[in-house]
């Protein structure tokens, strides 16, 4: 059975409960306990219509929770066995789920939890797994998510900013449980831009691409992290690189340029790249211009000074690092590459500990520590 | 979405306001407490923010290898070891002020004459998984 076909019809057979007029939460609960029916019957009996089949049972199991419930305050009003005739779901009822589930009253780790279960179709098992949390409190963040929702109307339209944001955080952290969360980002960002006229949702799917093209290539063997000069580019995915970079070209042609299709375009010159030097670092630097401009963010002119270094001379780095603050994240790292890579490596080793000291993850920790002791192994010789 | 590591020391933190030990404490007193730190757990598990809590003992073991073949040596415990943990939460949050602000409630558990302890908690964020958007472009 394809797990991921079956996972890929639960916003829509969630969207047909709630158009029936059950509410958000109990249809919800209604459209997984289908989902686990659905892994139990469909190998020995597979439906012919699948969806048919999950509108039919969830919509059983929503009915029965709705009855244990009423039955258990005594109350006799029963609910009619046949749906209401409710409006003819419309084509963008799964966009509707991604607004209500990354509606801005809702905490980022909220949305992302909301996002997984209702949209893609995940258990909270799953999801508790990914971000090594107790599922007993994954359940609750669930639960307390749909209650903060409950009272936004289904019919509201949404902003798509808000949606690609915690479609980033999916794509961007997490652990691996037995999901891999980037390939359902991208799963969940695909479904998204085939569904809205909009260059940035395609931007974040061109930017997912031409990430996940090299993620072999970021990992040594042994779990260390192979930086973009050292990587094989041979490993790189030249179909994946391919694809986001049609995806991109498409949406830069709209002229609406944003935040993802900026850092789209950067990837994507990366990708082009047969070698590091061969990189065309001076409109790199160009592109990190429009991203200072869109988001005047410090950490873009972080990384900005880093392009400037490759394409203007460590020098020039170093003085556009010298105009930032130095207690942002990563700056001691990036002042590090600059003073290494203009010929002290003193000042780079000492730096690199510091960098180390402060890297808010054991891959880059282990790494920066790594190029400390290979500076000040080569002091010693 | 961040994990952070409340720490409490039986020593080693600065001195509390309301610095009685608990074995000064009426028995209503030590109640009282114990269901403040029972019903803060609970309070976090339903905003699901809730990882893991424990105590530990406060005797402990000092252990290291002693070559190939041979059993591990054991030493201690040792009275001069300035830093001894008392037990520990560990949470979920969104942000390293929604940290703060539960770490300070957690130091407001009731102790001598009921009023809120004060008591020095360590908060130390976990090192995370590694992005897969690097924000590093040399990476």
């Amino acid at each position: 059975m394809n797990e991921a076909l079956l996972r890929s019809l639960t916003p829509s057979v969630l969207a047909i409960l709630v158009r029936r007029g059950a509410d958000f939460a109990a249809a919800e609960d209604a459209v997984q306990d289908a989902l686990v029916e659905a892994v139990r019957v469909w190998p020995a009996d597979p439906p012919r219509d699948a969806k048919g089949w999950l509108v039919t049972v969830a919509w059983r199991r929503f009915l029965d929770a709705t009855r244990a419930d009423a039955a258990r305050r005594r109350r006799e009003d029963l609910v009619d066995e046949q749906p209401a005739p409710g409006p003819a779901p419309s084509a963008d009822d799964t966009l509707q789920l991604y607004f209500l589930c990354a509606h801005p009253s809702l905490t980022p780790s909220s949305a992302v939890a909301l996002t997984l279960r209702a949209v893609g179709g995940l258990t909270t098992r799953q999801i508790a797994r990914a971000y090594l949390v107790p599922e007993a409190t994954m359940a609750q963040r669930i639960s307390r998510a749909k209650r903060t929702v409950s009272g936004v109307r289904f019919d509201q339209p949404g902003d798509v900013a808000t949606v690609l944001r915690v479609l980033y955080l999916v794509f961007n952290e997490g652990y691996s449980g037995d999901v891999d969360l980037a390939a359902e980002a991208i799963r969940l960002t695909r479904q998204l831009a085939a569904r809205v006229d909009h260059p940035e949702a395609a931007g974040l799917l061109a930017l997912m691409l031409l990430h996940h093209a090299r993620r072999a290539a970021r990992t040594a063997p042994d779990g260390s992290l192979v930086p973009l000069a050292g990587q094989d580019r041979g490993r790189w995915d030249t179909g994946l690189i391919a694809e986001g970079v049609e995806i991109l070209q498409a949406a830069l042609a709209r002229d609406r340029l944003g935040e993802f299709q900026a850092q789209a375009a950067i990837a994507a010159l990366h990708a082009d790249a047969p070698t590091t030097e061969e990189t065309d670092w001076v409109q790199i630097v160009e592109w990190y211009d429009e991203l200072v401009r869109l988001t005047d963010s410090p950490v873009v002119r972080l990384n900005r000074a880093v392009a400037v270094g490759e394409a203007d001379g460590p020098r020039a780095g170093l003085a556009a690092l010298a105009a930032l603050d130095a207690s942002l994240p990563r700056h001691a790292a990036v002042a590090a590459y600059l003073h290494e890579r203009d010929g002290d490596p003193a000042t780079a080793a000492r730096l690199y500990a510091e960098a180390a000291r402060r890297a808010p993850n054991l891959a880059e920790r282990d790494h920066l520590t790594r190029q400390a002791a290979r500076l000040n192994a080569l002091g010693r010789r | 979405m961040a994990k952070y590591l409340l720490l409490k020391h039986y020593r080693g933190a600065p001195a509390p306001a309301n610095d009685v030990p608990m074995d000064q404490w009426t028995p209503e007193e030590i109640s009282a407490h114990v269901r403040y730190m029972n019903d803060f757990a609970a309070r976090l598990e339903e905003t699901g923010e809730f990882v893991d809590g424990q105590a530990l003992a406060p005797e402990g073991t000092w252990v290291r290898y002693d070559g190939a073949g041979r059993p591990p040596v054991t030493d201690g415990p040792f009275a001069e070891t300035k830093d001894l943990i008392a037990g520990w939460m560990v949470i979920d949050v969104d942000s390293h002020e929604r940290a703060v602000e539960l770490a300070g409630e957690l130091s407001a558990a009731p102790g001598a004459g009921g009023k809120p302890i004060h008591e020095w908690l360590e908060l130390r964020p976990f090192l995370a998984a590694s992005p897969t958007v690097t924000d590093c472009p040399h990476r």
